[in-house]
């Protein structure tokens, strides 16, 4: 080992020597500190992981939807409204679709019914989500009954569960047939919930959107990059929200830090002023003390660190689902594809480390640049 | 610093315990903060490496997404405008009636949406 490195190595040496005698105090430290880093990478690293999964699942999203809208609210829209949009340039397709939201008070959960355009349901089926099966303990062949909007009851043969692995976006699906749809509602033949249309050239979204309101003025377009924008904001939201949740506790542990880093125990000025009497130089004392601050550090950062990452990624994000779920009785149960930002770990890393190992060294530096005889006397 | 560590850290001296070297104190606590950061790259290595598996592009579910023409995730099913955020009636204050308050935990958490051209 090179002199300077062996140097280094015995001010570890001491440092850690030094940390131990005070072991009780120190290691309080590190598991607060190791805490709050875990409670800050845990929210980061589950909102980003979250976002790019959004993003990447809304991708197939329809490029425009088209909603009409009524004294302000969102209302049914005729399907002559597709002939009179016509052709318009850019637009490879164009169809009505029908959805709607059933509130089902046995398990208190809303469900989301949907025609699906791509298969024909066959009269009195229903494909259900994964997330409906669970909470209701459905599987293929059993019978929902379910009370439709004219007060009779309506009974649906489960025919298929929708994949588990697609349970983020289809926990509380339920496929039915048009003609099922209509009936359950009492919506009229010719009526839909809203328009889509699929745009082949991205960059003309904008355009068809402005020819569809110019076309149709009791209407609003909803494009696919604003359902991305929403989704992206979202998430900062809550990342920004669980923050702010947690200034409280940071601020407490910044003053604890600050306090524990910057003010010198009797004990520690006394060990300063020994030092120097035997010989240590300023420049000594203050590395031996920006090894204790950059250790401490630098361990709590990556228990901290380790641990949110096995929170998020191994456990499934347990200790944050409860605040997710809220009131959703059909939560869905999804593993987030690992997903690290070298940024944001990079600014985690800056404003955990950094600031406390600055804090240790100023008052060592007054304390060492001072006579050890008043350094000892306090 | 005048002392000589080495006579401290690492001799076989009279004061070492017969038959070893006396670990160093650094020398656990610096192989636990090596394995640390080991495990650390561990991390970015396995998230590159788990991103780039064909189990994890969300394949069915994207293929799901395109075949309905979904719209929304649905991590929170309680009220229509959470549930479909994006299709939500943006500019109506209380969405479901006149002084209807939000009262769903998840509203909360729901920013306002960034609108352009609506």
């Amino acid at each position: 080992m090179s002199h300077p490195l062996r140097r280094q190595r015995y001010l570890i040496d001491f440092t850690l020597a030094s940390l131990w005698r005070r072991r009780g105090k120190n290691l309080g430290l590190l598991g607060v500190y190791g805490l709050i880093v875990f409670l800050l990478a845990s929210v980061m690293l589950f909102s980003q992981a979250l976002r790019r999964e959004a993003g990447l699942l809304l991708e197939g999203a329809p490029a425009v939807t088209l909603q009409r809208l009524l004294a302000g609210r969102h209302d049914l829209i005729p399907g002559d409204y597709l002939t009179r949009i016509g052709r318009l340039r850019g637009v490879s397709d164009q169809y009505g679709r029908l959805w709607g939201y059933f509130y089902d008070p046995a398990v208190r959960a809303n469900y989301t019914l949907m025609v699906p355009r791509d298969r024909e349901v066959a009269q009195g089926e229903v494909l259900i989500g994964a997330g409906i099966a669970r909470t209701r303990g459905l599987g293929p062949g059993d019978v929902l009954s379910l009370r439709s909007a004219g007060g009779t009851a309506f009974a649906f043969r489960v025919a298929e569960v929708l994949a588990a692995e697609a349970e983020l976006v289809s926990a509380d699906l339920m496929l039915v047939g048009e003609g099922d749809f209509r009936t359950f509602f009492g919506i009229p033949a010719g009526m839909y919930t809203d328009l889509a249309l699929e745009v082949r050239n991205p960059r003309e979204v904008r355009t068809v959107a402005e020819k569809l309101v110019t076309l149709l003025p009791d209407t609003r377009p909803i494009l696919r990059e604003e359902i991305l924008r929403t989704y992206d904001a979202l998430f900062q939201w809550r990342q920004g929200i669980v923050f702010v949740l947690l200034a409280g506790s940071l601020l407490a542990f910044v003053i604890f830090a600050w306090d524990r880093a910057s003010g010198l125990s009797a004990e520690e000025r006394r060990e300063i002023g020994i030092l120097k009497a035997i010989g240590w130089e300023t420049g000594d004392v203050l590395r031996m003390k920006f090894w204790e601050g950059a250790l401490v550090s630098l361990a709590a950062f990556l228990l901290g660190y380790l641990a949110a990452y096995a929170h998020v990624f191994l456990a499934d994000a347990a200790l944050f689902a409860p605040v997710l779920k809220g009131w959703a009785v059909l939560y869905p149960q999804f593993r987030l594809v690992p997903y690290v930002d070298g940024l944001q770990v990079a600014t985690l890393f800056f404003f955990t480390v950094f600031p406390y190992t600055v804090a240790t060294l100023i008052p060592i530096w007054r304390a060492a640049t001072t006579d050890p005889d008043a350094v000892m006397r306090g | 610093m005048t002392s000589d560590p080495e006579k401290t850290f690492g001799s076989t001296g009279p004061g070492a315990p017969a038959g070893g070297r006396v670990p160093r104190p650094s020398t656990w606590p610096l192989a636990l903060l090596g394995l640390g950061l080991v495990l650390f790259l561990g991390t970015l290595g396995h998230a590159a490496w788990r991103g780039r598996q064909p189990a994890a592009a969300p394949g069915a579910q994207r293929e799901l997404v395109a075949r309905l023409g979904l719209s929304d995730l649905a991590l929170f099913t309680e009220a229509r405008y959470t549930r479909h955020l994006s299709q939500a009636d943006l500019h109506s204050a209380f969405q479901d009636h006149p002084m209807a308050l939000d009262h769903f935990p998840s509203a909360s958490l729901v920013p306002p949406t960034p609108i352009s051209g609506r």
